[in-house]
Order: structure tokens, then C-alpha cells, then sequence
């Protein structure tokens, strides 16, 4: 399968993307001495292919009326989203050192007027559906063929406002709207199979009028399959993707970490994971 | 079983007393939302006619509603533009977030339910997607403050209190059918989010017979006065107009500044009035007596350093009981009499 990149027409590799996107993330991490890096080395692979083969947009031109919009739920995955907008050129890279600095235009956690690519501002989880769903039906009202893509996190999956999105999306008919679920098995507390999930989640999407997919969400190939199919659907219902991420991934010694929602990084293990990701640079 | 206890501030009699049909000339709460428009003039759905209006010349303006168009009058605009009407369903949140997508779309939605959904159940909707980005939805809300005798679940006594905290929120609560018409106009041009308490249905007009025009940025004297200078704001304008036509056979001189905007707050009108020497400030809103009108002025003519007589007319800081509107209006004290006897003994 060709994992080039589809929207740019760039012969930089998916894997090659991913990797960048972990490595821009890590050296954010390094910055604080902490950040969610188990989140953003998990969900990688899934904003390469977002970002470098499914979404249309202009990197000089993060307003243009023509792309599609990334709405990004979950707050605290902003430093997976900036290392993909470094990567795309959104942000420039030596922006990195002022990752969750005062007057940083990288916070924490996301937010729309700091962060040009960062359409809305996340962190109250259960919102980014809705919003989607509006911003849907506007891009319809105007006769827009962009598509509308919420990246949410499977804790999100226990708030209500997602499934009176998911309902209102179904109701709708957004063919235009594309939910991305990290379902990556963590919550703050512990395994969100141990709150509210049931990990048979696609059903519950087809129930309520979705076309659903379950993917390895590390896996580039998958997730192209997946993506295209997504959007090439003729039919008239919204479509999920559901994620299935490993929390650190692609930095062994961190996979095996016992997995909490906030990965404890002792400071001189950040140039360790970054050495070790250099090592295995793709082309 | 139990006897649930009334809060410490509950007037509610209990459950296991018996009562007896009243004789005649009892009052009744079926009917959910109508102010008895006291022999005045009434015009039918002014918010619904004023949004057909504007639509009529914009092509931005969308409605969106959980299930209460025909309850906000927002079904005029249903009818007349069904293409950009959303029926939302009884899902607060997903039409508030959905009304957030709408304005980053570039549509100027205005989104109806009641007060208290809008307040209670869609709030972190309303502060993080639309107020925190500052983005155009108008949330108009019917059954504002005490305005149906359904009890709590129906009765948003506390609505300004919770939207008063919200930064970027512009907070309108108009008095009659003129105010309504014209104060949707008003913010239908505003750059920011606003929340706008509706009288629904046949809504009695007031302020036109003293040329009143609706400003966003500013309380307006509605009449003069030498003895008391009521502050008030939505329909209790309406009651402070009577009072002050009954005070006047008592040879009590009184004055009324309409506050149909609660936030920003026009302060420099009220300082300049409330500084005027010899008169009895009384504020007068259709809310509980925490965190609305009342105690904003009182906290800002305290920072400018005025300090005349002062008192509030407001509801009670409890969960207030069933029953038909008039019985509730005196027996919390926004009726026309209920006020014009306070004031006497205040004087």
C-alpha cells in the first residue's frame, strides 16, 4: 500500500511523519519535564495519517474556507496536535522551546485563540461532538464539501452530551462528519473498560445510525483503509473510527512502564527516548 | 416513611396535610406561561415576529431549539424558514454545542429552551464553546425567573445569578413586547454571546407609550421622581410603572430606571441617579434575591461610594411553591400591591 501522502502530494512517508510527530512531541515533553507523552506517542500514527493524508488545508493558511476542520475534544492531547502542526509547518519548530511557557502559543491543554490549527478549544470533555455537529450542518448550509473531523478520546465515551451529539448526528445525516475515538483503555482514574466502556464500541455507534470501523490505530496502513473508506462512503450517516492506540508507542521502555493516564518521565529519560527514536528513523 | 423536611427557608406546608378544593374564585397554574397582561395592550410572539424580520434581510440568522420552539415562539420562525430551523431534540447540550459549530460556520444562530435547562443543564456548554471564544449565539430562554406556576423544575429564580459569572456574556432581560422586538434587533448585531430572558405569547407592551428605544449600552429613566428611584429590570419595570402610578395617591414621588441589561452594567447611569439626593434606591428584578440586579448595584454603588437608603425587591432565596402566578407574585412580592405597601413602609 502506498502510505505517501495523499492531500499534499509530498513523498515523505506516513511512518516518516509519525516518527516526526513523536519526536516534536518528546522534545516538548523535555521542555516541561512532564506532559501527556504516553497520549501523544499512542496517537501518532492516527494524526499522520489525519494530517498528512486524509485532511485538506493550507499550512499558511489555517483559516481557509476550503479545509477540512480538525476539532480536537480532548485539551490535554494539544502537544500530540502541535507536534502534528509543527510537522505540517502550521507552527514553526522553534516554537517548541516555549511549549506551556507564559505567553507560549503552545498551552497545556488546547485552546482556539492561542494555537493557529487549533480550531476549538477542548479540555471540558463531551463538547467537540456537538460542535462538530453544528459546524457540520453549517458546512451544508453552505454548500461546503469540506468534512468536519472531532478527534476524541474513549473517556469522552462516558459523557452524555457525546452520545446527544452522536444522536444529533445520526438525525442529521452528516456524511460530512468524521469522529476519530482514541480508544487507548485510559482514563485519569484507571482503564476506561473499568468505568463506562464495554470495549465493543462499534455496535453501539451502528445502533445509533453511524458507519463504524475498529482499526489498530498504530497500525498506517489500517488507518489509511480506513480514513479513505470514511470518506469515500455514499452513504448518507456519519462516520466514526475507532482507534485502537497504545499509550507510548514506539518508545519501548515507556510501553512497559505501568500505564497511567500521566506518564511519569524522569528528567534524564527524555533524551534517552529521544536517542532511541533517532535510532530508528524511518525514511 | 418520612415526612421530607422543607429546607430551613421553606414556607411549603406538608405533604400529609390534607387540603380541601377551594370554593370559588380560586386561581389556577395550568397555565404554564403566560403574564396576565393587566388590561394592557398585548402583542403576539414579538420575538418570534422581530427574528422573522431580520432573517427576512439576513440570510445568517438560524434557529435552533430543544424541543420548546412553540414555547419560545421561536415556531414563527420555524414556519416561515423551515430551512433554517433545527429541531434539535431534548438534548440541551448538543444544541448548544451545535449552535457553537453553527456561529464558527459564520451563522449568527439564535438557540430557545427554557431558563432553567439553559442555566442548569447546558452551562460548561455555553461558558467553553461559545463564551470562552466569544462567538455570536443568542440563547433566549422563556419562563425567566418567576413566570410559571410549575414550581422549581420550571421556575429559573437563579438564572442571572449563574450567567452573571460568565466572562464575555451579555445578559438582556426586557420588560414587555417592545422591548423584546427591539432588544432582538439589538443583539442580533452584537459581536459577543448573549443570554435573553423571554415573556412568550401574548406579551403585554409597555414601553412604548414613553418612547422608549432599546439600548444595549445603556438603563434608561423610563419616569422621574423625587421620593424613590426604583432600579428595575424585565417585567418588574412593568410593576414598578404601576406602583409608582398607585404611590402617587399617597403623594409619594417616584421615579423608574429600566435596566433591561444586567451585564455589562449600564453604572454610570445608575451611580449618576442613585446619587441624586433624597430618594430611596429600590431595586426590583424577577429573581431570586442572590446574585441578581439588587445586589450588583448595591456592590457597585458601595465601590463608587455612594451610599443612599436602600432596599430590594426580589424573590426569596428558596425553592418556591406551585400555583397560580398571581397567588405566587404576592405572596413573594412582585405584585403591584405587594410592592406599593413595601415601599410605604420603607418610607
Amino acid at each position: 500500500m502506498d502510505l505517501q501522502t495523499g492531500a499534499s502530494g509530498s513523498n515523505v512517508s506516513l511512518a516518516r511523519r509519525a516518527w516526526a510527530i513523536r519526536r516534536n512531541a518528546l522534545r516538548m515533553g523535555e521542555v516541561q519535564g512532564q506532559g501527556y507523552i504516553g497520549q501523544a506517542l499512542g496517537v501518532a500514527d492516527v494524526l499522520a495519517v489525519t494530517h498528512f493524508h486524509a485532511l485538506s488545508y493550507r499550512a499558511q493558511e489555517p483559516g481557509w474556507e476550503g479545509r477540512d476542520r480538525f476539532y480536537l475534544s480532548i485539551g490535554h492531547y494539544a502537544i500530540a496536535l502541535y507536534a502534528a502542526l509543527i510537522e505540517a509547518g502550521v507552527l514553526p519548530e522553534d516554537e517548541i522551546a516555549t511549549y506551556g511557557m507564559d505567553d507560549s502559543r503552545l498551552p497545556m491543554s488546547g485552546m482556539a485563540a492561542y494555537t493557529p490549527g487549533m480550531e476549538i478549544t477542548g479540555g471540558s470533555l463531551g463538547h467537540g461532538l456537538g460542535i462538530a455537529v453544528g459546524a457540520a450542518l453549517g458546512l451544508k448550509r453552505k454548500a461546503n464539501p469540506a468534512f468536519v473531523y472531532n478527534m476524541l478520546s474513549d473517556g469522552e465515551l462516558g459523557e452524555g452530551a457525546t452520545w446527544e451529539a452522536v444522536m444529533s448526528a445520526a438525525q442529521w445525516q452528516l456524511d460530512n462528519l468524521i469522529a476519530v475515538v482514541d480508544f487507548n483503555n485510559q482514563q485519569a482514574d484507571g482503564p476506561t473498560l473499568d468505568a463506562l466502556a464495554t470495549g465493543d464500541e462499534a455496535p453501539k455507534w451502528r445502533a445509533f445510525g453511524w458507519h463504524a470501523q475498529e482499526v489498530d490505530g498504530n497500525d498506517l496502513g489500517a488507518l489509511v483503509a480506513a480514513f479513505d473508506a470514511a470518506r469515500a462512503l455514499p452513504d448518507p450517516c456519519p462516520r466514526v473510527i475507532l482507534c485502537k492506540t497504545k499509550m507510548c508507542k514506539g518508545i519501548p521502555f515507556l510501553e512497559e512502564r505501568e500505564i497511567t493516564h500521566f506518564i511519569r518521565v524522569e528528567a534524564d529519560e527524555w533524551a534517552l527516548a529521544l536517542e532511541i527514536l533517532d535510532a530508528e528513523r524511518p525514511q | 416513611m418520612s415526612d421530607a423536611a422543607p429546607g430551613p427557608n421553606s414556607r411549603r406546608k406538608s405533604k400529609f396535610t390534607p387540603r380541601q378544593a377551594a370554593t370559588g374564585g380560586a386561581r389556577t397554574s395550568a397555565m404554564i406561561a403566560s403574564l396576565d397582561a393587566e388590561g394592557r395592550q398585548t402583542v403576539a410572539a414579538p420575538f418570534g415576529q422581530a427574528l422573522c424580520d431580520l432573517a427576512a434581510t439576513r440570510d445568517d440568522i438560524v434557529g435552533l431549539t430543544a424541543d420548546l420552539s412553540k414555547y419560545t415562539d421561536l415556531h414563527v420562525f420555524a414556519k416561515a424558514y423551515p430551512e433554517r430551523f433545527y429541531q434539535m431534540g431534548m438534548a440541551e447540550q448538543v444544541m448548544i454545542s451545535a449552535a457553537a459549530g453553527l456561529a464558527r460556520e459564520g451563522f449568527t444562530p439564535f438557540a430557545t429552551t427554557y431558563a432553567v435547562f439553559a442555566s442548569r443543564r447546558a452551562y460548561d456548554f455555553i461558558f467553553m464553546a461559545i463564551a470562552e471564544e466569544n462567538l455570536p449565539v443568542r440563547i433566549v430562554c422563556a419562563l425567566p425567573g418567576l413566570t410559571t406556576g410549575y414550581g422549581p423544575s420550571h421556575q429559573a429564580t437563579e438564572d442571572l445569578a449563574i450567567f452573571r459569572g460568565m466572562p464575555n456574556l451579555t445578559i438582556v432581560d426586557p420588560c414587555c413586547a417592545t422591548d423584546i422586538t427591539q432588544a432582538t434587533r439589538a443583539i442580533a448585531d452584537h459581536p459577543g454571546p448573549v443570554y435573553m430572558r423571554l415573556l412568550r405569547g401574548q406579551v403585554p407592551d409597555v414601553l412604548s407609550e414613553y418612547g422608549y428605544r432599546f439600548r444595549l449600552d445603556r438603563a434608561q429613566m423610563i419616569r422621574d421622581g423625587a421620593d424613590v428611584l426604583f432600579i428595575s429590570t424585565g417585567f418588574m419595570t412593568m410593576r414598578t410603572l404601576d406602583a409608582a402610578t398607585a404611590l402617587e395617591a399617597d403623594g409619594i414621588d417616584c421615579a423608574v430606571l429600566h435596566v433591561p441589561v444586567i451585564k455589562p452594567l449600564d453604572i454610570q447611569t445608575i451611580r449618576a441617579e442613585a446619587a441624586r439626593a433624597g430618594r430611596l434606591v429600590v431595586t426590583a428584578e424577577n429573581h431570586s434575591i442572590t446574585g441578581g440586579l439588587g445586589e450588583a448595584v448595591a456592590a457597585d454603588l458601595l465601590r463608587a461610594g455612594l451610599h443612599p437608603a436602600f432596599r430590594s425587591i426580589a424573590l426569596p432565596d428558596e425553592f418556591l411553591d406551585a400555583g397560580a402566578l398571581p397567588t405566587l407574585h404576592d405572596q413573594y412580592g412582585l405584585s403591584v400591591a405587594s410592592i406599593t405597601a413595601r415601599v410605604r413602609s420603607w418610607l
